[in-house]
């Protein structure tokens, strides 16, 4: 059943979405950003811990579909350890694979989120998984209070 | 029952045969918008190909047929609705801009600083936004009338005070289905001397309306939830009430003389008529009026509520399943969620099936937060929609918890 559409929901988002990681609230985080989708509501909180340029700790708490919380586990996991200039390169080829404009980027170079580069086949979904990479990058940017997708 | 066949209906609406992902169309997001039937898109081109020109202005023989055309569909929504005169039926966009025409025309006019306007819970963000511009522009304050957890008014505790100027209630819930009170209401408000405004485009396609026997003081819909077209509306006023009524817009159509010291305005419905309006959607609404009168709005409500308590039934028997408005009267609108899985992803596998329904807040975020879910996923039903595409719902609602494990 739903065969098609397994190159979206595979079991890595089943799993992610059934068992997020990094799902808490971080009560030493040194950012905290809400991400809000007003297309459907959903919502999430994300803190990082950013420690002399590197992302020592990253969580989230929130509500969202299977998509968008599997998103924010995988991401969670990737730019943990990683610098800030790393984890703003990640979202830049996120956002490239998401939207389509870049089909080239080698599964080996997307590593965990070759998962999610189904989406882009999924116009209505996209911003599903780009919510908590667009949470991120304002974090990152330590910009306003609340980021939105649209 | 006798005469009512949904194969017949079916047959009638040429979308009804596409094929999503490969399985055939089971179309259950209604509530949002209808599909038209063949006499709606033939009404449309027939207009273009044969009688189109552009109304009350021309002398020639097309604009005197397009004029001709446009005026007999709103003889047939004055008819449709049981209006008292023609004259108080007033095309606009849809039931956004009849409730934005209400609140600029009626609103500002006779609404001022601390003066209240009473709405729902469970209001469509169409029904509380232009109340919210009203009061930024007057001063005035919005009240809200609560329910309860089936999604029903507590009529107890719908509370007119000294101030209250105007009630404005959804006929229908887009986003529960509940049927609400509406006499009642007239006569609670009408006993204090306020008028009130229906939103009526969820009510009007699911039954007869009589505005009359209503006695509503403004019923406001939209032609795209009633099988016609988008772009076109009705906003029905008492005729007492428009005439008094400062114009909304200004422009060609709604004037009588104007100089450049000042304009007299039209007489009735064309003071809120400003500019060349949607003739042929107005003229294809006509058409979908025609047809769904050649059914019956009798027969389509009980029709509809067989496939609506059908629905029900079966959706109940689903473990981890909660529906979303249970009001003890209903429109046919199944709105659910379910434990463990987002509507987004509900409505996406769905959508693999073939089935469209909604999955989001349906434009009453109030009513979300009230239930304390982000979304819902919401199936609507029309009168093509059969007993077997509730089969086929319900069974793909099963797989999607399977595969969610
Ligand atoms: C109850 C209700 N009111 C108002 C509207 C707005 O209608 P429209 O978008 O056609 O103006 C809708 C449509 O979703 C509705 O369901």
């Amino acid at each position: 059943m739903f065969d098609e559409i397994r190159d979206l929901y595979q079991e890595v988002v089943f799993d992610h979405n059934r068992n997020p990681r990094n799902f808490r609230v971080m009560e030493d985080a040194t950012r905290k950003i809400d991400g809000f989708n007003p297309l459907c509501g959903d919502r999430i909180t994300l803190y990082i811990k950013v420690n002399d340029g590197i992302i020592e700790d990253v969580s989230f708490q929130g509500s969202g579909c299977a998509i968008s919380t599997a998103s924010a586990s995988l991401m969670t996991e990737i730019v943990r350890g990683q610098s800030e200039e790393q984890a703003h390169e990640w979202f830049e080829l996120f956002h490239r694979i998401t939207t389509g404009q870049d089909e080239r980027a080698s599964f080996e170079e997307l590593g965990k989120l070759a998962v999610l580069a189904g989406v882009r086949a999924y116009p209505a979904r996209v911003k599903c998984a780009t919510l908590p990479w667009h949470s991120l990058e304002a974090a990152l940017k330590n910009e306003a209070e609340s980021v939105s997708t649209e | 029952m006798s005469g009512f066949d949904p194969g017949r209906i079916r047959a009638d609406f040429p979308i009804l045969g596409e094929f999503i992902h490969g399985k055939p169309l089971i179309y259950l997001d209604n509530a949002a918008s209808t599909q038209k039937p063949r006499a709606v898109i033939e009404a449309t081109s027939r207009v273009y190909e044969h009688d189109y020109a552009n109304v009350h202005r021309g002398v020639h023989t097309l604009s005197q047929r397009a004029t001709d055309l446009f005026e007999g569909a709103r003889e047939k929504v004055r008819a449709f609705i049981n209006a008292g005169s023609d004259k108080e039926i007033v095309f606009v966009r849809g039931t956004t801009e009849a409730i934005n025409l209400v609140a600029q025309s009626y609103g500002r006019a006779n609404i001022g600083a601390g003066d209240e306007i009473l709405i729902t819970a469970m209001e469509h963000h169409s029904n509380i936004v232009p109340w919210q511009l009203l009061c930024q522009q007057t001063g005035a304050v919005l009240k809200v009338a609560p329910m309860n957890q089936a999604g029903e008014l507590i009529l107890d505790r719908f509370e007119l005070s000294e101030r209250t100027r105007l009630v404005s209630v959804a006929h229908m819930s887009n986003a529960l289905g509940t049927l609400n009170p509406v006499k009642r209401i007239v006569e609670l408000a009408h006993g204090r001397g306020v008028p009130v405004l229906l939103d009526g485009a969820q009510a009007v396609p699911h039954g007869a309306v009589d505005v009359q026997a209503l006695d509503c003081d403004f019923y406001a819909f939209s032609g795209h939830k009633l099988y016609g077209p988008s772009g076109i509306g009705v906003l029905y006023g008492k005729a007492k009430l428009l005439d008094a009524m400062p114009p909304w817009q200004g422009g060609g159509d709604m004037i009588r003389m104007v100089t450049f010291e000042r304009s007299e305005y039209n007489t009735l419905p064309y003071k809120f008529e400003a500019g060349t309006p949607d003739i042929a959607g107005a003229i294809a609404l006509g058409a979908a009026i025609d047809y769904l009168q050649g059914i019956g709005m009798e027969a389509i409500a009980e029709y509809e509520q067989r496939l609506l308590h059908y629905a029900t039934e079966k959706a109940k028997a689903i473990r981890g399943l909660k529906i979303i408005g249970e009001a003890a009267e209903k429109g046919a609108i199944l709105s659910f969620t379910l434990e463990h899985v987002h509507p987004h992803d509900i409505g996406t596998l769905l959508d693999q099936l073939g089935i469209a329904v909604r999955a989001g807040h349906h434009c009453a975020m109030p009513v979300m937060d009230f239930y304390r879910v982000p979304a819902t996923t919401r199936a609507s039903f029309a009168c093509y929609n059969t007993f077997e595409e509730v089969d086929a719902l319900i069974e793909g609602v099963q797989q999607i918890i399977e595969v969610f494990g």
